[in-house]
């Protein structure tokens, strides 16, 4: 901050006392200095960008409170080989594609839903888009008690109706699944708004092109509402898996990663690692993690945005 | 005739489960929270049979020395002081980047894009604010709010600001303002409707953080009201009654801005959803 507004000062006197050089006087000294990058940029620079690079010299070395030791790749060679730390890498990705498969599909339903012409309109979108802005602590707690497998309302009801509910988040099987079904409930209000806004931007003039050529709903739906939604369904896929790669705390507050290992994801991984002191593995982690998210996110944003360009 | 059974029938249907799936579970908070530990102990979603609700809350907020009220005034400390750097910061930004084509501009953009896009490196990022003597306090935890916040300011900002004249500059700049005038006496104040979305959409996901407070800010004494909660968990295994009155409470901050500021927190949310 104080090198900031230093800088600042010095910036802004030389402006003051150039104008009385006669002939020296370049064009005009810009009215949008770029020492307004200074300020923002010590805080991205400091906390964000020293970190993402120191992080790839710490992957590689065992690291303790104490002291660091160059191992080189030991760190990255344990995590694939530790069954722990395979399947958090693996949850990783099956919980992603799933959420973010599921925000679309669902999103896309519900925004052409709340976009026809039904009753309860505002009330519904108000609704479906309040979890968004809740704690997923609150709503990891929530949850946590609903889908208690004996006591839980959820399988009581079930139980009413004649089913019988699984162990939602005790057994191995069906944990991470559940929490993911829970990111849903949480996230699908997010994907509702944007496709709605997709929609509003569709002129209407489309449609009754169409209504004079004899075109139906479906039709309506496959061949201009769908193409004309891809922006939106950009967005939602690439903010959705962005974020689900990354989730750590809706995991952490309903399993902990548990039963076992077994809904561990690579944040809960890092997490776990940091706790017990193994800052190298834990920074391996956080490697393979931006790996990952970069292997998938750059070359997704390129390949969607090039075929949108396209039509 | 078609229309109007979809209008009235499928409005009904879908008002139904959208009660069933997303009212009755926060409902089922409120409830739980009326009652005394016994019957909350059921786990069952029913009216309480003797409302408690006061009581309970009283309990929670005097919980080990009023805990709770001291995570909610370090949650409030923590959200005012990282949106308002990040407001600040983030316009500075936004605005020079639209307003100037300089040789940065390239790096910037990939910068604040990288800043969106890469999960950031969290025992590093230790490392760092140990160093600077910042770790397990409320203002290292602010400065990394705001280190990591403020790509997404950057781009509601830049994309605000090429909506606004840039005669306004010009004519700014005749009248004799310098560079520091001309954006916080005439530009920054222009970005009123932008600005307030960026401070709903950031307030409430730095309020409802939790990861970054349980890596920069641990323990219990000097925590933010989701680590508290969080805590509480383990606490409380029998009262879920005081628990459930707590996650109320964690709730109502976000709840009352989504009231009175939807139309902004949507708007900032679904941005880009057109431009993709």
């Amino acid at each position: 901050m104080t090198t900031a507004t230093a800088t600042g000062r010095t910036a802004t006197g030389r402006t003051a006392t150039s104008p009385p050089k006669p002939g020296r006087r370049k064009p005009m000294k810009s009215p949008y200095p770029t020492w307004f990058f200074i300020p923002a940029g010590v805080f991205y620079v400091v906390l964000f960008l020293v970190p993402t690079i120191a992080s790839f010299y710490f992957s590689l070395t065992r690291w303790t409170l104490f002291d660091v030791e160059f191992i080189g790749f030991d760190n990255f060679i344990r995590f694939f080989q530790e069954p722990q730390l395979v399947t958090g890498f693996i949850n990783t990705f099956i919980y992603a594609f799933l959420t973010s498969g599921a925000k679309v599909v669902f999103g896309l339903l519900f925004g052409v839903l709340l976009s026809s012409q039904i009753i309860g309109r505002g009330f519904l979108r108000a609704t479906i888009f309040f979890p968004v802005l809740v704690s997923t602590i609150g709503v990891g707690i929530l949850f946590k008690v609903l889908m208690d497998p004996f006591d839980g309302p959820i399988n009581e009801s079930l139980a009413v109706l004649g089913i019988e509910g699984p162990a939602w988040l005790t057994d191995p099987s069906i944990a991470l699944l559940s929490v993911a079904l829970v990111d849903i409930w949480k996230g699908v209000g997010l994907a509702t708004l944007i496709y709605i806004a997709g929609m509003v931007a569709i002129p209407q003039e489309y449609y009754e092109a169409a209504k004079v050529d004899g075109a139906g709903a479906w039709n309506n739906f496959r061949h201009i509402t769908l193409p004309l939604l891809r922006p939106a369904t950009v967005t939602v896929v690439l903010l959705s898996l962005i974020g689900g790669l990354r989730s750590f705390d809706l995991i952490w507050a309903m399993t902990g990663g548990g039963p076992g290992f077994t809904s561990d994801v690579l944040a809960s991984v890092i997490y776990k690692q940091y706790q017990a002191g193994f800052f190298g593995l834990s920074t391996a982690g956080n490697v393979v993690l931006f790996l990952v998210v970069a292997a998938i996110i750059f070359p997704l944003s390129w390949w969607l945005n090039r075929k949108e360009a396209d039509q | 005739m078609r229309n109007v059974a979809w209008k009235w029938g499928g409005g009904s249907v879908a008002i139904l489960v959208a009660i069933v799936i997303f009212i009755v579970p926060f409902t089922f908070i409120v409830f739980t929270a009326g009652k005394t530990q016994a019957e909350a102990s059921f786990l069952e979603f029913s009216w309480p049979t003797e409302w408690v609700f006061f009581e309970n809350i009283v309990t929670v907020l005097q919980n080990r020395d009023w805990l709770l009220v001291r995570a909610f005034f370090n949650s409030t400390v923590l959200t005012v002081g990282a949106v308002a750097i990040m407001v600040v910061l983030g316009a500075m930004v936004g605005y020079v980047l639209q307003r100037r084509k300089s040789r940065w501009n390239p790096l910037v953009n990939t910068l604040v894009l990288a800043g969106l896009i890469i999960p950031p490196a969290v025992v590093p990022t230790i490392w760092v604010l140990q160093g600077l003597g910042l770790f397990k306090t409320l203002i290292g935890l602010i400065a990394v709010h705001v280190a990591f916040g403020l790509s997404f300011c950057i781009l509601l900002f830049r994309a605000f600001v090429a909506t606004i004249p840039r005669e306004l500059d010009e004519a700014a700049i005749i009248d004799g303002a310098g560079p520091v005038k001309l954006f916080f006496r005439v530009i920054f104040p222009l970005l009123r409707s932008v600005i307030v979305t960026v401070i709903v959409v950031q307030a409430v996901f730095v309020f409802n953080d939790f990861t970054y407070a349980l890596y920069f800010l641990p323990g219990d004494e000097n925590a933010t009201v989701q680590l508290t909660t969080f805590n509480y968990i383990s606490q409380s295994v029998s009262s879920f009654n005081l628990l459930f009155a707590d996650v109320l409470l964690i709730t109502i901050p976000p709840l009352i801005m989504y009231i009175f500021f939807q139309r902004q927190i949507v708007a900032g949310m679904t941005s880009g959803a057109v431009k993709g």
